[in-house]
């Protein structure tokens, strides 16, 4: 619902509307990522549950979250090695399940 | 082979101490949501922040055990050069926290890890030391921290994810205390010294349930062992068995023969109000430390409980052998205390 109002509000500032789409995720993960830095993101979550945890917010939150908790350990064996710790998974089954998709909808 | 009398070992896991050892002083340090709790104004030092101005939460740990250890030491007017040992553990790997707090006590180390039940693990070693003629003076000391035991088996603090209702929240806080040969305060009486018990649960959010069979375990060879029944005592504590672990443990030692439920508490179940988003209740080290030695050691002092049963629970898991899909064992280990 807020992504659809800031869609909207996209559209309203001129983006056409099959573009509007990019800019509206790229909002939404900023916001999961400004309300993880100040410590709501895990609150509302615990209510929200998969509401907020399943769509982009939810991976936008374990990469900072990761990255603010790591950020004692140093830049780059801290926040760069750790950050897609828990993220990670995501982007490799990601990747290999668009691969497979892919394959069965060329051979098709 | 000659043989060699143990003079001093009662039953198959218990010890009688005959020698006087009392619980000289003990401190706390509370952190921010335990100093909210119902049992705040028993605490020595409060927080309302986890990170007490340190650069990491480790750290922060670290303090708040230092902080106990001396506010120990300064109620029983000792420094630490008239410690023979110091015997403390945490949960954190290599136990951490304990050491970086021995080094700047510089007192002989023993560094434990019993998972959360390193309070009554190190009241255990240093009773039998004292006991045995080795120590005088032994300082004992635990701590937990949310932040740092969060990160370590779980996921990072600002990771958002939706808690199990069974879940316990870790305790942020230390405890610490003197055992003496000499002095007034409570007498550390009997020690039963627990076994590994595995009751196969591999949710490691399910930790009460986990170890409510080795808490059941250690009370009924207790009262095997010392040939008592749960009414000698005032109060039956275990450390951090939360709500669900509690009911287990009354049930399992009521099918053995034992209704131990009308002098039973639970420190995880005692330390946070219901509504302040705990679920099942607390755990950690400093959970049984916070409880028992802020608390009850204060009711024993003033004379309105004689004889308690100690009993701290620890989950002896590690987040390796939790996704490598092992089960979780457990342990508790009880101590008997009157005044």
């Amino acid at each position: 619902m807020l992504g659809q109002a800031i869609l909207n509000l996209f559209i309203a500032l001129g983006v056409p509307e099959q573009q509007a789409g990019n800019p509206t995720v790229a909002t939404v993960i900023l916001i999961a990522a400004v309300m993880t830095g100040f410590g709501i993101f895990d609150d509302i979550a615990r209510v929200a549950g998969a509401g907020i945890a399943v769509p982009v917010t939810g991976f936008a939150n374990s990469v900072t979250s990761m990255a603010i908790e790591f950020r004692r350990e140093g830049l780059v064996l801290g926040t760069g090695a750790k950050m897609f710790a828990l993220a990670g998974s995501i982007i490799v089954f990601g990747v290999v399940t668009a691969f497979i998709i892919g394959l069965i909808s060329a051979l098709i | 082979m000659q043989s060699y009398t143990v003079e001093r070992k009662i039953g198959k896991q218990s010890v009688l101490l005959e020698k006087t050892v009392t619980l000289l002083s003990s401190a706390t340090v509370a952190g921010p949501k335990e100093s909210l709790g119902p049992l705040s104004a028993f605490f020595d030092r409060h927080y309302d922040d986890t990170i007490l101005k340190e650069k990491s939460f480790e750290r922060a740990e670290c303090h708040m055990l230092e902080e106990a250890c001396h506010l120990a030491l300064g109620k029983a007017g000792l420094s630490p050069e008239d410690m023979d040992y110091f015997i403390a553990g945490d949960l954190l790997n290599q136990v951490i926290s304990a050491s970086f707090c021995a080094r700047g006590l510089a007192i002989p180390f023993l560094g434990i890890y019993g998972a959360c039940s390193t309070l009554t693990e190190g009241l255990s070693i240093g009773g039998m030391l004292v006991q045995g003629g080795f120590a005088r003076n032994v300082l004992v000391a635990t701590s937990s921290h949310n932040c740092t035991a969060e990160r370590q088996y779980r996921y990072p603090t600002e990771y958002g994810y939706q808690r199990p209702g069974y879940a316990q929240w870790t305790v942020t806080g230390a405890g610490a205390v003197i055992l003496s040969s000499e002095g007034e305060g409570p007498r550390l009486e009997s020690i039963t010294t627990g076994k590994v018990v595995d009751a196969g649960v591999k949710d490691p959010f399910d930790l009460g349930v986990a170890m409510a069979p080795a808490a059941a375990d250690t009370i009924y060879n207790h009262f095997i062992d010392l040939e008592r029944e749960p009414s000698y005592y005032n109060l039956i504590l275990t450390g951090d068995l939360g709500g669900m672990g509690k009911k287990l443990n009354e049930d399992i030692l009521a099918s053995k023969g034992f209704n131990i439920e009308p002098n039973y508490s639970d420190c995880g179940v005692l330390l946070y109000y219901p509504h302040q988003k705990v679920d099942a209740g607390g755990s950690g080290c400093a959970c049984s430390a916070l409880v028992f030695l802020g608390h009850f050691y204060k009711k024993m002092m003033e004379k309105e409980l004689h004889k308690v049963l100690l009993v701290a629970t620890g989950a002896l898991h590690s987040p390796t052998t939790y996704l490598q899909r092992e089960s979780i064992p457990a342990i508790a280990h009880a101590v008997s205390l009157e005044i």
